[in-house]
């Protein structure tokens, strides 16, 4: 159907794209980011593009709107949209496509909104513009797509501020925004990423929804392969501005042809047997109930947790479940209210600064972005010799002799040992932020979303380092994650947390296996599984067991 | 308006009364410790020291330290800013006038330059970094930085005695017409803006520019709106919070700081006033015009935070 002239939306034909940069160091030159890339689109079709992070997925979604972000440049191809090449109607000409026949939903609605503006004013503000129709039919009109994407108060939500609407709502909102001026074309840029898992799966639902009942076509951008499934006709998957392979939804997930699409489908494939408990925990968590200061809201509530040594324990849950403030907790920066923190057996001071440097040494973090938790400023060596120095007073020779070992451990090499942390790729950063942690010699490595913000392959590679060096040293790690396949990869114990509590807790083999508990359903339920048909099962299934209560 | 803006108002008001009242015993401080004896200034060095004795008794200079402040202080609450050694005048009836001449002067200098101003940022992010921003910049930069006596003497040169457009000496009478005073004012109120235009113009600017890089931006940028459009909707309203700070930092400085343009063209205001009085060691005016000066100082930085506090759609609608 997409092959007849007259249906097809959008075409474009050898896009080239380019952008300038300048590294520290050397003179400003052009990096191509996207390299002779061809799509057509037919009216009403969903197209997931698929790729890592710098595969020019964002980039190419933008190209139809003639949107080039930052320094980034059209420098090649042609974008035709409707037949005319969007591309030579200069500024005026995008303007009055933008807004009007494609519109953009962007990753992070917080962000996207003007935090000065009721909802309403945005939602119809391009569909105004572009004189499409008067203020109260296009204020219906959101209000219809308020309801139609499940908001709560349809008839309410508008007037209210961007802060007033939590995060999955405003990514609704988004869609409701970019869907009133009824343009041909939607462009999602990962518009559930950034939500927690039990709400992405409303969402998504609620989106496909929409896509179907108005006969939109999308460009559905994701570097999550399952999700992208769950809503595409067809995929394109690129890599380094490159198209690698293009087919039908079901042909790419259950057949895909290239090599790198198949990692990109068996992704997540590490299998760990978890190990049995020993008599002797290296952290015990007594009793733990914790405010922040000038609050008397406890966000944790009387958590009672071991880890064993050599082992992972991993605490899952979602954003604002208190996962995080656990580890604030351990490390001392936030005292509890009641209950205590034990070390090898002795129980350690609540406060940081009254504790001895060894027990600093014992217990070291790696966090989730790497690139602030390191100063720019300083090189490798710098970093990975600081905790060498600091704990164990190394100069000179033994210094460096012990940092060529840590890198290599991180297999890294002493290559890398003079350079910046801007000259580091994101799963680099995260390898020096190990090494640095390994460095002190820990008993207990507590891990804060330390693969979140990476490439699933990459991302991979991290865990895998992790299981090694976690077999060489014998380190424990406490795993914070709101990601349940990582969590399957790697734990040997599992802690589910909501809203403060410890809600199931015990072997991995024990918590991921029925019965139960309502929420622990609800969070292994929501997890995007390869497979077609997976969400609308899902919801089905979740309709019959509300209408069965 | 919420309970939780009027408490921040409140706490904000609170704590500027607070900080006028350090500031009374700064000044008060301050001109203890300043050299010379009000009493020789005002007999001269021929005079005897019991002519001295008694009118050091009479003027009250002889009380301790703290009695004395209390004094002044209870009478500044009271609305009596006391006399004028010098001539025994009421120095709040003779500030008066010279303080409305002063506000007066100062309130067409923001007039003029706030809007100015601002539109100039506006304009210079539309082009930034192309020749209008550079020229804009460039321009009032320039102005910024030449010093304000100077400025005044070329305008003086070349708008009152070459082209004779505008007098040179700003007299002001009561009585006189609209007009006239505005003439009179033209061109003390066209220097005091040369000198404060490029302080706003570069903060609203930058101000702009930071809230420019902010995903809603490129929101508004796909929406297809125009770039005039998306600066005053959406970035400007963004960035008040800023630009208000330095707007009403460069309104005190008209009030406050215009002592030396009043000084070049002969301006009746609060300046000129100072000035006279610092000269004579006339105490009670020079703690007086202070006062004054911090309260407007004070105050208007108070508008800009409450300002700011209003601006925030946060603290207007809480959740």
């Amino acid at each position: 159907m997409a092959d007849s002239a007259d249906e097809t939306l959008l075409d474009i034909r050898n896009l080239r794209i380019e952008a300038t940069v300048y590294p520290p160091g050397e003179d400003p030159h052009d990096i191509t980011i996207v390299d002779d890339v061809s799509l057509t689109l037919g009216r009403g079709r969903v197209l997931g593009l698929i790729g890592e992070s710098g595969a020019g997925k964002s980039t190419i979604g933008l190209s139809s709107m003639g949107y080039g972000r930052g320094g980034v440049r059209i420098t090649g191809g042609q974008v035709l949209l409707n037949g005319r090449d969007i591309l030579k109607g200069g500024m005026a000409g995008l303007r009055g496509v933008r807004g009007r026949e494609v519109c953009y939903v962007a990753q992070s609605a917080a962000a996207a909104f003007n935090p000065v503006h009721r909802l309403m004013d945005q939602v119809t503000e391009a569909a105004l513009k572009h004189g499409s129709a008067d203020r109260q039919t296009v204020q219906a009109r959101a209000i219809d797509l308020f309801g139609q994407l499940g908001l709560p108060d349809p008839e309410t939500i508008g007037q209210r501020y961007p802060h007033q609407v939590s995060g999955g709502q405003l990514q609704r909102v988004m869609t409701a925004m970019a869907l009133a001026s009824g343009p041909d074309l939607i462009v999602f840029d990962e518009p559930t990423t950034a939500l927690d898992v039990t709400t992405q799966i409303d969402v998504l639902a609620a989106i496909k929804l929409a896509i179907r009942k108005t006969g939109v076509a999308a460009l559905y951008i994701s570097h999550d392969l399952a999700v992208v499934a769950q809503v595409s006709d067809e995929m394109m998957v690129l890599q380094g501005g490159k198209l690698v392979e293009h087919g039908e939804t079901r042909q790419v997930i259950e057949a895909p042809r290239e090599e790198y699409t198949q990692a990109l489908v068996s992704v997540r494939s590490i299998r760990h047997e978890e190990k049995p408990p020993s008599p002797e925990p290296v952290l015990t968590i007594r009793g733990v109930t914790a405010a922040y200061p000038g609050t008397n809201v406890d966000v944790l509530r009387d958590i009672n947790v071991e880890v064993h040594p050599g082992q992972t324990l991993a605490v899952v849950g979602e954003s604002g479940s208190g996962k995080s403030t656990l580890a604030r907790v351990i490390t001392g920066l936030l005292p509890p209210r009641e209950g205590e923190v034990q070390f090898a057996g002795r129980t350690l001071s609540s406060a940081m600064e009254k504790r001895s440097r060894d027990d600093l040494r014992e217990l070291q973090m790696i966090y989730q972005m790497a690139d602030v938790a390191m100063n720019p400023r300083q090189t490798v060596r710098t970093i990975v010799g600081r905790p060498l120095e600091f704990y164990f007073g190394l100069r000179g020779k033994e210094k460096e002799r012990r940092i060529a070992e840590l890198l290599d451990e991180i297999e890294m090499g002493e290559g890398f040992i003079d350079r910046y942390p801007a000259e580091l790729s994101g799963g680099q950063k995260q390898r020096v932020c190990i090494a640095r942690a390994l460095a002190a010699k820990p008993n207990l490595i507590i891990c804060d979303e330390v693969t979140s913000a990476l490439d699933p392959l990459v991302a991979d590679g991290i865990l895998k380092l992790l299981l090694k060096l976690q077999a060489e040293e014998h380190v424990a790690f406490l795993f914070i994650t709101h990601d349940l396949a990582t969590v399957r990869a790697i734990a040997d114990s599992i802690a589910v947390m909501y809203q403060g509590e410890v809600v199931r807790y015990g072997p991995k083999s024990e918590v991921l296996s029925p019965p139960f508990d309502d929420y622990t359903d609800l969070l292994l339920s929501s997890v995007p599984e390869m497979k077609l048909g997976w969400l609308e099962e899902v919801i089905e299934h979740r309709r019959m067991e509300s209408a069965g209560n | 308006m919420s309970p939780a803006i009027l408490k921040l108002i409140a706490q904000r008001l609170a704590l500027g009364i607070l900080l006028l009242l350090a500031v009374s015993v700064l000044i008060f401080v301050g001109t203890e410790l300043l050299p010379g004896d009000v009493a020789q200034a005002i007999l001269g060095q021929t005079a005897t020291p019991e002519a001295l004795a008694n009118l050091r008794a009479e003027l009250g200079l002889n009380d301790p330290a703290h009695v004395r402040y209390f004094d002044w202080l209870g009478g500044v609450l009271t609305g009596d800013l006391g006399t004028a050694l010098s001539n025994g005048q009421n120095i709040s009836e003779a500030m008066g006038k010279r303080l409305s001449n002063t506000l007066f002067l100062a309130m067409w200098a923001a007039i003029i330059s706030v809007p100015i101003a601002i539109l100039l940022g506006l304009v210079a992010v539309q082009h930034r970094n192309g020749f209008i921003d550079k020229l804009i910049s460039a321009t009032t930069l320039t102005s910024i930085s030449l010093p304000e006596f100077f400025i005044g003497y070329l305008l003086v040169y070349f708008i009152a005695v070459e082209l004779q457009w505008f007098p040179s000496v700003s007299t002001v009478y009561d009585g006189m017409g609209f007009a006239d005073r505005m003439s009179a004012i033209a061109l003390p109120c066209a220097t005091l803006t040369l000198v404060v235009l490029a302080h706003m113009m570069r903060m609203t600017r930058a101000a702009i520019l930071n809230v420019m890089q902010s995903a809603y931006i490129e929101t508004a940028e796909l929406k297809g709106l125009s770039p005039f459009r998306i600066i005053l909707r959406h970035a400007f309203p963004n960035a008040i919070a800023p630009i208000v700070n330095v707007v009403m930092l460069n309104l005190a400085f008209l009030v406050v700081g215009v002592v030396v343009v009043e000084v070049i063209f002969v301006y009746p205001g609060m300046g000129q006033y100072l000035v006279d009085h610092v000269s004579k060691r006339d105490i009670p005016v020079v703690q007086a015009c202070g006062m004054i000066f911090a309260a407007v100082y004070i105050s208007l930085n108070i508008v800009a935070d409450i300002v700011a506090i209003i601006a925030n759609p946060r603290l207007r609608h809480p959740k």
